[in-house]
């Protein structure tokens, strides 16, 4: 009997243990349809073919235009604009901390880089609006107080850590008898690490650098306060300009309404914002998967 | 001879250049986490004081203050630490100790958590939108920052529980099964406490990034400006971060300031959040050999 009792104890627990795991799988499924339902019905209202050919994004002027076009090229020159400050710096990190600092000084400097990955994006955004943009305009007088290249530095900035510690987890994964190899036929330091150790860790730093992409490409709040709130097409750093991510954040601090095409128009783009990040991180996992060197 | 010998010491003039080129590279990473936290102190310490901590928000900067957002930050990290934790380690002993490790349904299991990492966090906010918010209608209230929160940060506790788990050893598992106790007390009585500083630690660090994020709350409708407390689940409420982003998008100087200060609010909470989970962990730490 009590026998019985706890077997039945022990099934109960299993099947709550599986509701729990269930949910992580229901966020997935939540997401992707609450965003494909107000998706499509957006797409009822609007031609999908002015949504991604148009190249004028004004969804609450009078007439509307849904072009949204100038938003995946603001946030395209925030990805690349920032990816020129996180994956030099980064990967530069990486190689030092991996190859030529000693473990001691290693763990005064790793956590340090870390605490960069910590502070809230929103410290970031105000960072850059405060401080960053007037540096920027003392220098270039001609850039506006809101513009892409302030807020891609401190997104940049952000990233960093993420680049840093992939990267160097892929480093350091590379094999000490192959280091050891390159040394014994006198091979410098830098030599070592150019010629034999990225080039082994070159998958795991590739996927650390499409990860910090789709990182920044999400990246919301740095842009929306020192980027700008204005839709264009132009590629200028100094300019104003709006991201997807940016784009959602102003729609939801006015007051929309459920079913308003403003509403929809939030789904829509972040639609689009959700297959980019995600067609990027399954294809840096692709790459590590595909180009894993077995030792 | 001598022409190696010049070769050689080029390639090491080059290495040492280098290496002076990756310590230029690292000091940038100093310089500015170093500018950043100066720079906000010295913006906002001269407005950090105990009514600005006591004040509800004022459209003068010279009276406002952060009570709500505080209080909020507090209710709505609570909140989601009572539904994220118990879901994460649950989701965590059972990836560890119950599943069939080459079921399908694991494998999906995984292959979705790792995923739900990559995606934006303010694409959760969409989700509580749509799902809490409009859906089953509780509209833009605390339980619903809350329970976005929970789903952000879901895959962070799960993979960091799981580690604390896999980290008690096979052998004092296995001592417990011999002994003839049950799946479940084995795992109450055993495993858990031997990996809860584990649990705690990673917790404790994916609760504090949660009270960093504004971009999933903005989606989900709270506001930074909020002059009451909020009373029940079902109130409005703010947060730090929205009310700091609130305060910095106004144009006047003076609330740059407050937003410094608010900031600083921010950082302290966060120094201390962090600095327990690593006194967790050091204090801690399982040594079975």
């Amino acid at each position: 009997m009590t026998k019985k009792k706890y077997l039945f104890q022990e099934k109960l627990i299993e099947v709550v243990l599986v509701l729990f795991a269930s949910i992580s799988i229901l966020t997935t499924i939540g997401i992707v349809f609450s965003l494909l339902f107000e998706t499509m019905i957006f797409f009822s209202e609007v031609s999908i073919f002015e949504f991604f050919t148009s190249i004028r994004w004004a969804p609450v002027f009078d007439p509307p235009s849904f072009g949204v076009l100038p938003l995946i090229t603001g946030t395209l020159l925030i990805a690349i604009l920032s990816s020129l400050v996180s994956l030099p710096l980064g990967l530069g990190t990486a190689i030092f901390l991996s190859e030529f600092a000693s473990s001691k000084v290693r763990k005064v400097i790793k956590p340090i880089i870390e605490l960069l990955a910590g502070i809230p994006s929103i410290v970031y955004g105000f960072f850059a609006l405060t401080f960053i943009t007037p540096l920027l305009r003392s220098f270039l007088p001609n850039t506006d107080i809101f513009n892409a290249l302030s807020a891609s530095i401190a997104v940049g900035i952000m990233t960093l850590p993420m680049v840093a510690s992939l990267s160097e987890d892929a480093m350091m994964s590379v094999p000490n008898s192959i280091r050891q190899g390159a040394y014994a036929l006198g091979s410098t330091k830098l030599e070592v690490a150019i010629h034999v150790i990225v080039p082994a860790a070159f998958s795991g730093i590739a996927s650390s650098f499409v990860l910090a992409i789709s990182r920044a490409i999400g990246e919301t709040m740095i842009v929306a306060i020192a980027a700008g709130q204005t839709p264009s097409m132009s590629l200028n750093p100094l300019g104003s300009i709006q991201t997807m991510t940016g784009f959602m954040v102003n729609m939801a601090l006015g007051d929309i309404q459920q079913g308003s095409i403003e509403f929809k128009t939030v789904f829509a783009v972040g639609s689009v914002l959700f297959v980019i990040t995600l067609i990027m991180n399954l294809f840096a996992k692709y790459v590590i998967a595909k180009n894993r060197e077995v030792y | 001879m001598s022409n190696f010998k010049r070769k050689l010491k080029r390639r090491h003039l080059i290495n040492n250049l280098f290496m002076v080129l990756l310590v230029f590279v690292i000091s940038i990473s100093f310089l500015v986490l170093g500018t950043l936290l100066l720079e906000i102190f010295l913006r906002g310490y001269k407005t950090l004081t105990w009514d600005f901590i006591t004040s509800m928000p004022s459209g003068r900067a010279s009276r406002a203050g952060i009570l709500p957002a505080l209080i909020g930050s507090f209710g709505v990290i609570a909140l989601t630490a009572l539904i994220s934790i118990p879901i994460g380690v649950g989701t965590a002993i059972y990836l560890t100790e119950y599943a069939d490790k080459k079921s399908k349904f694991v494998k999906l299991l995984q292959l979705n958590i790792s995923n739900l990492a990559g995606v934006p966090a303010i694409v959760y906010g969409i989700l509580g939108l749509a799902v809490f918010s409009q859906l089953v209608g509780l509209g833009p209230s605390l339980i619903v920052g809350a329970f976005t929160l929970s789903l952000l940060i879901l895959p962070v506790i799960i993979v960091s529980a799981i580690e604390a788990i896999k980290a008690v050893p096979n052998s004092i598992r296995e001592g417990s099964y011999a002994l003839g106790v049950t799946r479940w007390k084995t795992i109450t009585g055993v495993i858990l406490p031997m990996a809860t500083p584990g649990i705690m630690t990673g917790s404790i660090l994916a609760l504090s990034r949660a009270m960093g994020e504004a971009a999933p709350l903005i989606m989900v409708g709270a506001v930074g400006f909020v002059t009451f407390l909020p009373n029940s689940l079902l109130d409005r409420y703010s947060a730090l971060p929205l009310i700091v982003f609130n305060w910095t998008s106004r144009p006047q100087a003076a609330f740059a300031e407050i937003a410094a200060s608010g900031i600083l609010v921010m950082l302290i909470l966060l120094i201390i959040t962090n600095l327990t989970a690593i006194i967790i962990r050091n204090k801690t730490q399982i040594r079975v050999d």
